[in-house]
């Protein structure tokens, strides 16, 4: 990355960087994409970044700028979509003890649509496009089913409410057209893997559970959840490894 | 689920705080929650103010919203009907089904309030469309294709008026949060058909042939103007299942008008 393309951090962000170290662990090591939240062109990763190296700021080799207005929003879903994207992945490629087949075919499904939404961002965002993430899934353990599944089920919610949050910061109906028609599938990839929780080790019997958790991170007004930016990232940000983490500071 | 807590956490409220900056709306809820209002609280709140203003909408939401309330109407009729049929809904999907319907009833109730004055009355809805499903409320089977039919096309109802909402933020925010309900009861529902969760190509699968008109359309490997049938050298049907597509009002109410008495 050119360092030149880096914007330089506004005032806004100096004020948060004057806010002290607590806001920044806040954050998380996923905080490129938080900066959208404020409108600004703040460099998102690079904030972790131009903390721990600023004044000096020569080495900001791999911070990534996400970009402005909705190419910043469609970096945003590119981001989680390649958190998904490796997460189903490595699932499929290391499955846990005795997966099903009813397992299987919903994760590899699943594990496929994210790709294809990673994959169509990269291509629809072109030279905008961020880098590849460093994904962190050290606190999945990949041979457990429950494991895997409670942290598809983490990221599917956060995606449904990723996307239903940054709907409104959208100026282009072209882009909110096709968020609107990823984040129909992420929701039905929640029901799915609420399905499978509930349903046991794979059972095909569709009437083993109990639970009534179609839904549960719906309120009782029937309403999903919507997050900002700044609140899916500090979800988010357990799973991401940026290139330069909060480590030092942390 | 396990991990309501996680999503539901409290944030900073340091970053909340700067979070509300950005919209008025947020702003005044955070007012009125005070500064540990946690960030989904915010928009929870902000939410709601917006939905208490019937009177003050432009004709054009409240074309939407009285759209949207329609297909609500049908869907709580529906699974109100249902839960009240004796010997029809078995006791193994009985509560999933008692959780959907509530989340019918609540869009029912806040989009009656939304519009206030505005909202359209309830139509006299015939389940049976003049006979074609007679057994839909003594008919398990045909009781499950039917809420199939209904969510899946409520999630292309709902997709397809979000470019009308643009603008009204709030308004655009919950409707987005009912159009991906809608789309979770639809997945439940498919699965516990024995289908897949998620639309594939345009088959409508095992649903009788009066519902292909929900599914028609749902090939589309055209996304933000390119061409996607090469992408990531996947499946086609991995790729069309992965974007769900829009259905028009006309077409919506072309399917809802099966099931409504002239």
């Amino acid at each position: 990355m050119n360092p030149s393309r880096l914007p330089a951090i506004p005032d806004k962000a100096g004020g948060d960087l004057t806010a002290g170290r607590r806001g920044f662990l806040k954050w998380s090591s996923a905080a490129l994409v938080g900066a959208l939240a404020f409108g600004g062109k703040l460099p998102g990763l690079s904030l972790d970044q131009a903390f721990a190296q600023s004044p000096g700021g020569a080495a900001m080799a791999k911070a990534v700028d996400l970009g402005e207005g909705d190419v910043g929003i469609l970096n945003y879903a590119y981001a989680l979509e390649q958190l998904e994207a490796a997460f189903y992945s490595q699932v499929i490629k290391t499955p846990y003890a005795n997966m099903a087949s009813a397992d299987r075919d919903i994760l590899t499904g699943i594990r496929d649509h994210e790709i294809a939404h990673r994959e169509f961002f990269k291509a629809a965002l072109k030279k905008n496009a961020i880098p590849g993430l460093d994904v962190d899934f050290s606190k999945v353990d990949f041979n457990d089913r429950s494991s895997v599944l409670t942290t598809a089920m983490t990221f599917e919610d956060l995606g449904v409410a990723a996307y239903n949050g940054a709907g409104q910061m959208l100026e282009k109906g072209e882009y909110l057209l096709l968020a609107g028609k990823i984040v129909s599938v992420e929701a039905r990839h929640a029901a799915a893997i609420g399905y499978l929780m509930r349903t046991g080790t794979g059972a095909s019997n569709a009437t083993t559970g109990s639970g009534s958790n179609n839904a549960s991170v719906v309120n009782e007004k029937g309403l999903d959840q919507a997050l900002m930016p700044s609140d899916v990232l500090s979800k988010a940000g357990p799973f991401v490894k940026t290139p330069i983490t909060a480590d030092d500071i942390g | 689920m396990t991990d309501n807590h996680s999503i539901l956490a409290e944030v900073d409220p340091d970053v909340a705080e700067r979070m509300l900056s950005r919209r008025g709306a947020f702003r005044d809820a955070a007012t009125k929650l005070g500064v540990l209002a946690t960030a989904p609280m915010v928009v929870a709140a902000a939410s709601t103010a917006a939905f208490g203003q019937g009177a003050k909408l432009p004709r054009k939401i409240v074309d939407v919203l009285n759209f949207a309330l329609t297909l609500e109407y049908l869907e709580d009729e529906f699974y109100r009907t249902a839960l009240a049929s004796s010997g029809l809904i078995p006791s193994e999907t009985r509560q999933t089904f008692e959780t959907i319907g509530k989340h019918e009833a609540a869009h029912v109730e806040l989009l009656k309030g939304a519009l206030g004055s505005h909202a359209a009355k309830k139509p006299t809805f015939d389940f049976t469309a003049k006979g074609a499903f007679g057994d839909v409320f003594s008919n398990y089977k045909t009781f499950l294709a039917l809420s199939q039919a209904f969510e899946d096309t409520g999630v292309r109802a709902y997709k397809g008026q979000a470019g009308n909402l643009m603008g009204s933020d709030e308004i655009l925010t919950i409707a987005l949060q009912i159009h991906s309900v809608e789309a979770r009861h639809a997945a439940e529902v498919r699965l516990i058909r024995g289908q897949p969760a998620w639309i594939v190509s345009n088959s409508r699968g095992d649903m009788p042939a009066a519902t292909q008109p929900i599914y028609d359309g749902e090939a589309d490997f055209t996304q933000g103007g390119a061409d996607i049938k090469d992408l990531g050298g996947l499946p086609v049907d991995a790729l069309s299942g992965a974007f769900d597509e829009p259905l028009s009002k006309g077409k919506v109410l072309a399917i809802a008008k099966m099931f409504i008495k002239a």
